[in-house]
């Protein structure tokens, strides 16, 4: 793994990309603090740190879309399949170098926070916090955009795909609000997804009998849910949706308020998508 | 030292690799050879663990490939039919990771570089990046990557294309070299090449195991098997009526008047005994002269072409293993 993560971090800055996307991050925090602390002088860091985390929106796919398809496309890969290094030790080495590479302009972010303290008393805890959460923000969806590079061998379509959930994660607490929440609604919204995701393990599996089973899983305990309890229902599909809002969990630890649950869910989503890219390199050997 | 069992692989309902066994013996030199899409590479990249087998299974060393992947991969270096080279490093970068990679100790691993680098003669290059190299100078440092570490087997799919005749000679002198105290497996779909380096031939076509022997052995195999060109001054019909006479023994596979007079037949022949001379009194019974007569052996390559079935309708050799050329 560290053979993999020392190439991978090097090969950021033998090229222009590492440049690019720190200055590019410290470019746009940079254009927040000024606006907002030193000229409308609002006495926190949180608020640039909340008002600027969209700039992910663009700064991750444009570092995640190379990172496995690159490899594909120049069958790379298949040194890293010859080498005596597990698939999980690629991932892993190939996404601590993308980590690290926020790192760097989230440690010169963090001394902003001291800067603006030298004018006038300000909140470091929660400045702090709300620095930890952008980080640990950014890892997470890292993590997604290392996912859709991992499942196709063409760089444009992987940043497409990943600015297309990235946007629909930012959207997505306006998007829930469009939705009606009415018990009925929601089991049956709930239920197009299982069918959905049943059509998906179709389309993985080649078999009937799995998609099948898997709409009878998950439509059971829908329907069973709907007729024992309709309350548990009402509001379940926006709720549904809710939990699918990354950007909206950095709120919390801007208004002040050390969210562990916040912390937990970041880790849980960078954890689960390393996962599925380890799984989604694992499948392209078994195609 | 690899031992490959039932090995299948189908890609939808296209099967590349068919049910392939064979066994590789430490310090040979083993010679994969088949047609283009026979499933050579596909069959390299099952042993060296870049795509899971349908069915059956890969030993390296003792180590199954998909029971112990790190174990058995720490034995391969392998050179795919692609150099797999990250063009924006320099040669000895990239190098030096392959080594860290591969577990190469820190102490010894500038001194592995240096020595692969020597082998493979890139030493010149060693500060250039790789994109701006030539498809030779690729496929070396491709070479060097795959015998980083000193691993027991080294495979390496057409380790030859693209570089120059000197290059050439060069290469393969390093594979006898790397011959000498470890397996090397090496494919090519060319037969000169793999005769000239390989101790034995493990020759596939359409997915299927055709052929495993020495190269001496398939050549005396093809050896009973002779074709005999005759031009005769005779006609066509009468040229048929004297080789009639001797039923089996001669089959006719081309027979052409060249005018009125002449005749040019080809002749396979198909028993042991040299049939040169009654072929000869045959015809000067009848008073017709042999104008020329030519006895041609079969090659290696020949051998191969009927084996792997793209030659078999024009010339077809008796060599096949059972279920062997379709």
């Amino acid at each position: 793994m560290k053979a993999i993560f020392k190439r991978e971090l090097k090969s950021y800055f033998t090229g222009m990309m590492g440049y690019v996307f720190i200055a590019f991050v410290l470019l746009f925090l940079g254009i927040y603090t000024s606006a907002l602390n030193l000229k409308y002088g609002y006495p926190g860091f949180e608020y640039v740190v909340n008002s600027s985390s969209f700039m992910f929106l663009i700064a991750v796919p444009v570092l995640t879309m190379r990172v496995f398809a690159e490899e594909r496309k120049q069958s790379t890969d298949q040194l890293l399949y010859s080498l005596p290094v597990s698939v999980m030790d690629t991932v892993m080495g190939k996404y601590l170098a993308m980590v690290v590479l926020l790192a760097i302009p989230t440690a010169v972010v963090s001394l902003y926070p001291l800067l603006i303290g030298s004018f006038g008393p300000i909140s470091y805890a929660t400045a702090y916090s709300s620095i930890g959460a952008f980080f640990l923000m950014g890892c997470a969806l890292i993590a997604i955009g290392m996912f859709m590079s991992s499942i196709t061998e063409n760089q444009i379509i992987a940043a497409v795909m990943c600015l297309g959930t990235l946007i629909l994660c930012y959207l997505m607490t306006a998007l829930s609000k469009l939705m009606t929440s009415t018990a009925l609604a929601s089991t049956i919204s709930l239920m197009v997804v299982a069918l959905l995701i049943s059509l998906v393990v179709r389309l993985m599996t080649r078999s009937w009998m799995a998609a099948g089973l898997m709409a009878v899983v998950t439509f059971v305990p829908l329907v069973a849910l709907y007729l024992i309890s309709p309350t548990t229902m009402a509001g379940a599909f926006t709720n549904a949706l809710g939990a699918l809002a990354i950007f909206d969990r950095m709120t919390n630890f801007t208004n002040g308020i050390f969210d562990l649950t916040g912390i937990v869910y970041f880790v849980s989503v960078a954890a689960l998508f390393c996962f599925f890219t380890v799984q989604a390199v694992e499948k392209r050997r078994w195609s | 030292m690899i031992e490959v069992k039932n090995l299948t692989k189908v890609y939808g309902d296209h099967v590349a690799v068919d049910h392939v066994s064979f066994t590789i013996d430490s310090g040979k030199i083993y010679g994969f050879l088949g047609p283009n899409g026979a499933g050579k590479t596909t069959t390299m990249n099952i042993i060296t663990g870049c795509l899971a087998a349908t069915e059956g299974t890969v030993t390296i060393d003792g180590h199954d490939i998909y029971e112990e992947p790190i174990a058995a991969k720490k034995c391969i270096g392998y050179l795919p039919e692609m150099p797999p080279l990250y063009q924006d490093m320099t040669v000895m970068d990239y190098l030096r990771f392959v080594a860290e990679a591969k577990g190469v100790e820190s102490k010894k691993l500038s001194g592995e570089v240096e020595r692969v680098m020597k082998q493979t003669d890139v030493g010149s290059m060693r500060l250039r990046l790789i994109k701006n190299l030539s498809k030779g100078y690729r496929q070396r440092i491709g070479l060097a990557q795959a015998i980083l570490g000193d691993p027991k087997v080294i495979i390496l799919d057409e380790p030859t294309v693209g570089l120059d005749p000197q290059q050439l000679i060069e290469i393969r002198e390093l594979i006898r070299q790397l011959g000498r105290n470890r397996t090397v497996l090496l494919s090519s779909h060319i037969m000169q090449e793999i005769s000239a380096v390989c101790d034995t031939l493990i020759i596939i076509a359409n997915g299927k195991l055709v052929a495993e022997d020495t190269p001496e052995n398939l050549e005396q195999q093809a050896e009973h098997e002779q074709t005999l060109k005759l031009s005769v001054h005779a006609g066509k019909e009468k040229t048929k009526d004297i080789l009639a006479a001797f039923g089996d023994m001669v089959e006719i596979r081309s027979l052409k008047s060249v005018n009125n007079e002449e005749t040019e037949v080809e002749l396979g022949i198909q028993t042991e005994e040299d049939i040169r001379e009654k072929l000869f009194y045959a015809f000067a019974d009848v008073h017709c002269a042999i104008l020329s007569m030519v006895r041609e052996k079969q090659s290696l390559e020949d051998v191969f072409l009927a084996l792997t079935g793209s030659g078999a309708s024009d010339k077809p050799v008796g060599t096949a293993k059972e279920g062997g050329a379709a």
